[in-house]
């Protein structure tokens, strides 16, 4: 063991990264590790199995993760490193999971995510795959895809992104001249992602999204076991994305380098359009005109009158919502989204909240927000133990987010309407509609409930007539 | 027709078929779906309950993240321990180091939280970029003067079990230094019972009815005061011998203290958890109280589980859990309710273990070491099994093929220890088993008209 004045010296150089919270550790954190983010991303692909190339833990505790929220079957396949490979490098751990996952899983593709150890150690997984590619005999295999995310780099969200790019930039081909359009719907729900495929439909045109876990994150119930639900968006529609003429790409986080939209844009020719998440009726329509514009099509009617019972809800509800405060958090395209939609019905957010550093999140949020910019203390690098102790001065009247704001929400003795990821303690987390009109308005009566239910249960009375 | 990797072929066994000991202790295949976890799991899942202590993870935020508020460990009074506190090390500390910032984030969080004491795991990447926690630990300990306690936890460097070996190791330094506080001649240490759901509660009013003193738990509804004087105990009573033989191995060695191996799961192992103890002590009125105990609590659950016998007899159960130890018991408490064992299997069982496995099991019963969620799969319908028990993530494997689930891992919210949690055991696997939903499955209503077609 060294001794002190030893450990003193060797601790450079100073730990630099500006923080928006008090202690130098993470305290419940907001945030969670970039191979979960790929690893279900990869399972909105056909076929495909994710590969954690790493330890036993990382696969078993993001499957556990996931578990818990999808309540499904994730099978992430691991490549189990030893201290063996921990010095040697992970190579022949790698070929040999690709080997038994193939014979066991059969997959199409499969999905490798690097992490944090495999990046400290150096090694060299797109390499690696070029070996395995070239050397395997001609009938192929399955595709693999590759994405470099440690976890001490960025957050799920990074990986999410990263891998989608993977899938794309491996399979992807074509010149952007087909009237088709291509959907990067960002880490939304099962139902969201159902909410889109009936939207794009709608249109009538051909299209991609990508990934597509619908299905295969939330399935029926089985008659035999399936190795690898069936779902996913097929690789022969991933392989036109090349030949679309819009990639509509939700969300705004993504860097240039991470996004599948920039990579066809500069690749094939594929016009990137960046838009926030459809969350309010603000970003919606900015969702409907960029389809409009990108198809050539008009909206069909359905959806102006989806969104005619959305305005017609606004009214109908705005008595509880009007100068109410929220607690909102997340990760940062999420929050952008919502807090817009709340500006939009007069709750005004008071934390906003997301675990990834970003020195532009304040700007998007005040824009999102208006006027009421001025009362939100907006977090970036943000925990929920940091988020407690900003609101206690000013407790909002209600927390909105993934389960984990249960603490805050308990905490502060307010109610907590369950969104986005993870929710671990209620049922249909995986269900829960958030975008378009449809989810606008679901998100609006669950947040009006909410409020109606403390002002229903604080009254002596219980009126039955709210 | 799921195929068992090659590397696993003697991992799988038929009782009545094959002849083999069973392969076990072995890596998990690489590209297999395993059900383990890794060594910094084996210990944060061991030392957590310790609800007075700093638990800092030094990694990135993953292994934070997924481990927050991750036990139904439940806590009489202080709850630090169901925190989620981590270095979350960024490029820069995986470049130049990440002492300065463990140090920094230790002296905030007990300066902040008044811990008894701290715990810093390390994770994967820490021996990787060369911190030496050791040294940051024994400073902080110096300067705070509360122990703070390197576990050394790297994921990939073992299993699980090494993992609770770490623990243990880490544990052991908090014990010998009360010699104070009176201890009675008739006392124990609970050792690897984790109070989910309160069920160190049930166990140690067993005890107080016995006349005898719980000097701790190690670590079910822990204390850093309680583990310090723990060495002073007459016995230590081994639960989830997996986990925590070793403590009771180095407590032997250091404090002189005997250890016996127990189960708190099932009426025949409750019982013999509580005679084995009072039989040590030896002492007349002990046993005696414990006769009465035992009769009493057994007498007031028969009529209860003779109920639900009815409603289960028959039916198959298949066991996938942690360590082999509770699969004992589970094979023998099924039977109460009626229930045959089909398939059991663990993630880190012993030959020992299963050879005792084969043992006690019946005719054509599989029997699995680390198996993942397609051979689990093919097991359960092959033979016919209505019910799973295992975790969370043996959980979507019996919804989807419609069979009933009773969580038995660390995340669970009924206490399924000691006499009273035999019967919600029971209670549980029937509402499950029950259930009117299972006529709508699809697997359920392919194997009803396969059956009605073989009749035929």
């Amino acid at each position: 063991m060294k001794d002190d004045t030893e450990t003193e010296r060797e601790m450079t150089p100073a730990v630099s990264e500006p923080s928006s919270r008090n202690f130098t550790s993470t305290r419940n954190a907001c945030k969670l590790c970039a191979p979960l983010g790929a690893c279900i991303a990869y399972r909105g692909v056909e076929g495909c199995i994710p590969l954690i190339h790493g330890s036993q833990g990382c696969a078993t505790y993001i499957r556990r993760y996931g578990i818990s929220h999808f309540r499904e079957p994730i099978d992430i396949a691991s490549s189990n490193f030893t201290e063996s490979s921990a010095i040697f490098g992970g190579r022949d751990n790698l070929v040999s999971a690709i080997a038994n996952v193939t014979r066991q899983y059969a997959p199409r593709a499969i999905g490798i995510a690097s992490t944090c150890l495999t990046e400290t150690i150096g090694d060299d997984v797109a390499m690696y795959v070029r070996e395995i590619e070239t050397t395997r005999p001609n009938d192929g295999g399955p595709i693999l895809f590759q994405a470099s995310i440690p976890s001490y780099r960025g957050t799920h969200m990074d990986g999410f992104h990263e891998a989608i790019r993977s899938v794309v930039r491996a399979v992807a081909r074509g010149d952007g001249a087909r009237a088709r359009v291509n959907l990067i719907p960002g880490f939304v729900s099962t139902e969201d992602l159902r909410e889109f495929r009936e939207i794009l439909e709608s249109f009538g045109v051909e299209y991609t999204m990508l990934p597509d876990y619908s299905e295969t994150l939330d399935g029926g119930s089985w008659e035999t076991y399936q190795k690898l639900p069936e779902g996913g968006t097929r690789l022969s529609d991933i392989a036109k994305m090349g030949s679309s003429r819009a990639t509509l790409y939700l969300g705004k986080s993504a860097t240039d380098e991470q996004s599948a939209g920039t990579w066809l844009e500069r690749t094939c020719g594929v016009r990137n359009v960046r838009l926030d998440l459809p969350i309010g009726i603000a970003n919606t329509d900015a969702f409907f005109a960029a389809l409009e514009e990108a198809t050539g099509e008009k909206a069909p009617e359905k959806w102006s009158r989806a969104r005619g019972r959305l305005v017609d809800a606004y009214i109908d509800g705005h008595k509880y919502c009007s100068g109410k405060t929220a607690a909102v958090y997340g990760e940062e395209d999420f929050v952008v989204a919502m807090a817009s939609f709340l500006a939009e019905i007069g709750i005004a957010p008071t934390i906003v909240g997301m675990g990834s550093k970003s020195a532009a999140f304040a700007d998007r949020v005040n824009a999102a927000i208006g006027a009421d910019g001025a009362r939100a203390e907006v977090i970036d690098d943000a925990d929920f133990a940091t988020m407690l102790d900003r609101a206690r001065a000013a407790p909002p009247d209600i927390v909105i987010g993934n389960s984990k704001g249960y603490y805050l929400a308990r905490n502060l003795n307010v109610p907590l309407v369950r969104c986005g990821f993870p929710i671990h303690d209620r049922m249909g987390g995986q269900r829960v509609l958030h975008v378009g009109y449809r989810g606008t308005i679901s998100l609006f009566d669950s947040i009006c409930n909410a409020l109606m239910q403390e002002r229903q249960q604080a009254a002596k009375n219980g009126w039955t007539y709210i | 027709m799921v195929e068992i990797l090659e590397e696993r072929a003697r991992q799988v066994f038929e009782k009545g078929k094959d002849g083999y000991a069973i392969e076990c202790g072995k890596t998990s295949a690489a590209g297999s779906v395993s059900q383990r976890a890794c060594v910094f799991c084996g210990s944060r899942v061991v030392l957590y309950p310790i609800a007075d202590a700093l638990h800092l993870i030094h990694g990135p935020i993953g292994c934070a993240a997924y481990t927050w508020d991750i036990r139904g460990s439940m806590s009489s009074g202080p709850e630090l321990h169901r925190m989620s506190f981590s270095t979350d090390l960024g490029e820069n500390e995986v470049i130049y180091g990440g002492e300065k910032k463990l140090y920094a984030a230790l002296c905030e969080l007990i300066d902040h939280y008044e811990p008894k004491a701290a715990f810093v795991y390390s994770t994967c990447i820490v021996g990787l970029i060369g911190d030496d926690v050791g040294a940051v630990c024994a400073r902080v300990s110096r300067e705070k003067g509360i122990p703070v306690l390197p576990v050394n936890s790297e994921g990939f460097k073992g299993t699980k079990k090494d993992g609770y070996r770490a623990a243990c190791e880490a544990v052991f330094k908090l014990t010998g230094k009360d010699d104070e506080t009176p201890v009675s001649r008739l006392s124990i240490n609970i050792l690897g019972d984790f109070n989910l759901a309160g069920e160190t509660w049930i166990i140690k009013d067993y005890y107080r009815r016995m006349g005898i003193e719980v000097v701790s738990c190690i670590t079910g509804d822990g204390r850093v005061g309680e583990i310090a004087r723990s060495h002073r105990a007459a016995l230590n009573v081994v639960q989830c011998s997996g986990s925590m033989t070793y403590l009771a191995k180095m407590m032997k060695e250091a404090y002189g203290i005997p250890f016996m191996r127990v189960s708190y799961f099932g009426i025949e192992d409750m019982s013999k958890a509580l005679y084995d103890v009072a039989e040590h002590f030896g002492d007349a009125e002990t046993l005696e109280r414990t006769r009465e105990l035992v009769y009493g609590e057994v007498n007031a659950l028969l009529p209860e589980l003779a109920a639900i016998k009815a409603d289960l007899d028959g039916k198959k159960a298949a066991i996938y859990v942690g360590g082999s130890f509770k699969s004992f018991a589970l094979v023998k408490a099924l039977r109460h309710i009626g229930m045959r064992t089909v398939v059991v299997g663990s993630q880190t069982g012993t030959p020992e273990d299963y050879e005792y496995l084969k043992e006690i099991t019946d005719e054509g019963t599989v029997i699995c070491d680390d198996t993942n969620p397609l051979e689990l799969s093919r097991f359960i319908m092959e033979k016919g099994a209505d019910l799973l028990i295992g975790g969370v993530k043996e959980r979507p494997i019996a919804y989807k093929m419609g069979i009933a689930f009773c969580d038995h891992n660390h995340e669970r919210k009924e206490a399924l220890a000691g006499f009273s949690g035999m019967l919600n055991f029971a209670r549980e696997v029937r509402a499950s088993v029950m259930s009117p939903v299972w006529k709508f499955s699809p697997a359920r209503i392919a194997a009803q008209s396969a059956a009605k077609g073989g009749q035929t």
